[in-house]
């Protein structure tokens, strides 16, 4: 079998675990438009923060390819796919065909139009190892950035750069930062936090303008008609399904690659997974593209899986961020911010002065969020509850305890999901073990 | 592999097995060392927890899962399955970014908050049988062949 993969960060890793626990003999090509081997990307802004070195952004060790006998073309950039000759084009004019062929390409960052920005330096985007890197390089001679964006990728880049000491601004179109991965306290205690390190947070604005001479930056100008004066520019409003080489091809794409529950495409033997694909929401069912970095692991295991002749089913995505800023510790997950709050009961604390904040929400008496803001110690019990779908009322009050734990589960619950190797104990009689 | 597993109606709540856990991952080994000494004491991988004055309890820790959720949420690499199925962590790759603690969801993950780094059960590789399974004086803890899923 001669499989290729397109993309080498996370769900292609995912993908060449799964498909060599299948298939020891199959060709494995891995193609990457970047220069780097697989990579921690959400790491990028440890890097520029001085927080971590360059040896450490390796994802892999250093023999994975090798050990799974991957043949990895970087620097090489796929153009077209033809799916009916089964054969993928190179942007070098080369051609390579496939049995089985998986699109894990992620997202490109959004940049939209804003009057003054293509005729400028220094105006980056913060999505990729050399993005950090460019950053990094010219970060002496930046006295102050704009980030465009107050959502997690903003806010990593305002932090890396204030790491460094420059002077920041980052301007957001909501009410809030981090308006779609948290609500309001989780965003009010992080804004608070970056304005005690010197980051301003502007909301409610936008960047209409990059005013400058020639290719310098001089500053921005706001829809509020505000001015930032500022020499350098950060665009991180978010990213897209980077599938715009798939043009003219006979597979599907919406707002990315649309896959079923085995990762396939509309077109045989293609397969998608990560930030490019729009696979079903665990909640809705609804096809999204969702890009949360254990996700794409998981879908990138589920189509290698399939590639393979193996099948496994997704069972739909679940939103959730571990993101620390300023060293103060956020998780959220599922269902964090629910539209109509009449169909869902809210639980919460907060002691904001503490930076601490905790938030459950519950729909049907089933847990389907969570927000945990400074304590987020064994988070990882609620993301196990949302995904098992259990009945949480009688033990409902206990979900906002500062210990929460499986003992304030019921006894049948623990040992039914939480020791489900109690069940194939050596006797072949059900033993009671819970924990360990 | 070899996992451990938990007695809920053997454990007396006596936390031995966490004094066993931080015990074994010390720079000395040794109890009064570890506790009254180093300065940087390790933190229990395993979890008792407790209820109603203590009449339930129940240790937690790794399962070393088949498809550690752990493994994939990492985003350094970290956390990696040797052929043995050991889940462990790789202490200089961890950036404490807690994404393992969000994903797994057995709880068993620690933030050690001095180092800034995640911990788990590592099922004590200088050790035969892991130290809070010997130090388990009820038996509640056993280290025995069994599967996962």
């Amino acid at each position: 079998m001669n499989y290729v993969i397109v993309g080498n960060s996370v769900a292609a890793v995912g993908a060449i675990r799964a498909i060599r626990a299948l298939d020891q003999d199959g060709t494995i090509t891995v193609i990457s438009r970047e220069r780097h081997n697989a990579y921690g990307r959400p790491l990028i802004s440890y890097l520029l923060g001085g927080l971590i070195n360059e040896k450490r952004m390796s994802y892999l060790p250093e023999d994975f390819y090798e050990q799974n006998r991957i043949n990895l073309l970087l620097n090489s950039e796929v153009v077209a796919v033809d799916s009916v000759a089964k054969k993928i084009t190179l942007a070098s004019g080369d051609s390579l065909p496939y049995d089985k062929l998986l699109l894990a390409t992620g997202g490109d960052p959004f940049v939209p139009p804003i009057s003054g920005l293509a005729d400028k330096d220094r105006v980056f985007t913060f999505t990729t190892w050399d993005d950090a890197a460019k950053l990094k390089v010219i970060s002496q001679d930046i006295n102050r950035a704009v980030v465009i964006g107050g959502g997690l990728i903003g806010l990593k880049a305002a932090e890396g750069l204030n790491l460094l000491d420059k002077s920041v601004t980052v301007v957001e179109l909501a009410d809030r930062v981090l308006s779609s991965a948290f609500d309001r306290p989780a965003g009010k205690i992080v804004a608070r936090k970056m304005k005690a390190n010197g980051i301003d947070v502007i909301t409610e604005d936008t960047v209409v303008s990059i005013e400058g001479n020639g290719r310098e930056i001089t500053g921005v100008t706001l829809k509020s008609g505000d001015f930032i004066p500022c020499d350098t520019v950060v665009v991180a409003i978010g990213v897209r399904p980077a599938a715009g080489f798939l043009k003219g091809s006979d597979i599907e794409i919406n707002r990315g690659i649309v896959v079923d529950s085995s990762m396939a495409t509309s077109a045989e033997g293609v397969y998608a997974a990560g930030d490019v694909a729009e696979a079903a929401d665990f909640f809705s069912g609804q096809k999204n593209p969702m890009p949360i970095w254990p996700d794409a692991y998981i879908q990138g295991d589920i189509a290698g899986t399939a590639m393979a002749g193996g099948t496994k089913a997704y069972e739909g995505g679940l939103a959730m961020n571990s993101i620390e800023f300023f060293k103060v510790s956020t998780i959220s997950m599922g269902v964090t911010n629910p539209r109509d709050p009449s169909e869902y009961e809210i639980h919460a604390f907060q002691d904001i002065q503490n930076y601490q904040y905790r938030k459950i929400v519950l729909q049907d008496n089933r847990l389907v969020g969570a927000v945990l803001v400074g304590n987020v110690d064994r988070a990882g019990i609620f993301s196990g509850l949302i995904r098992e779908k259990i009945d949480m009322t009688p033990f409902k009050e206990s979900l906002l305890l500062p210990e929460f734990g499986f003992i304030n589960l019921s006894r049948e619950i623990r040992d039914q999901l939480f020791a489900p190797q109690g069940k194939t104990s050596d006797t072949g009689r059900t033993q009671r073990a819970v924990g360990h | 592999m070899k996992r451990i597993y938990t007695i809920e109606d053997a454990c007396i709540g006596c936390h031995l097995c966490e004094i066993g856990c931080i015990t074994e991952h010390s720079l000395s080994k040794d109890p009064v060392k570890a506790f009254l000494h180093e300065k940087e004491r390790p933190i229990s991988r395993c979890t008792v927890e407790e209820r109603d004055g203590g009449v339930i309890s129940l240790s937690t820790t790794c399962r070393h899962c088949d498809e550690p959720d752990c493994l994939r949420a990492c985003i350094s690499g970290a956390i990696q399955k040797n052929a043995e199925g050991v889940v462990r962590i790789d202490r200089e790759q961890c950036v404490g970014c807690w994404s393992c603690v969000m994903a797994c969801p057995y709880g068993a993950i620690q933030r050690n908050l001095a180092s800034k780094k995640a911990n788990k059960c590592d099922l004590c590789p200088d050790r035969e049988t892991p130290a809070c399974v010997d130090a388990c004086p009820n038996r509640a803890l056993v280290y025995r062949e069994g599967s996962q899923k």
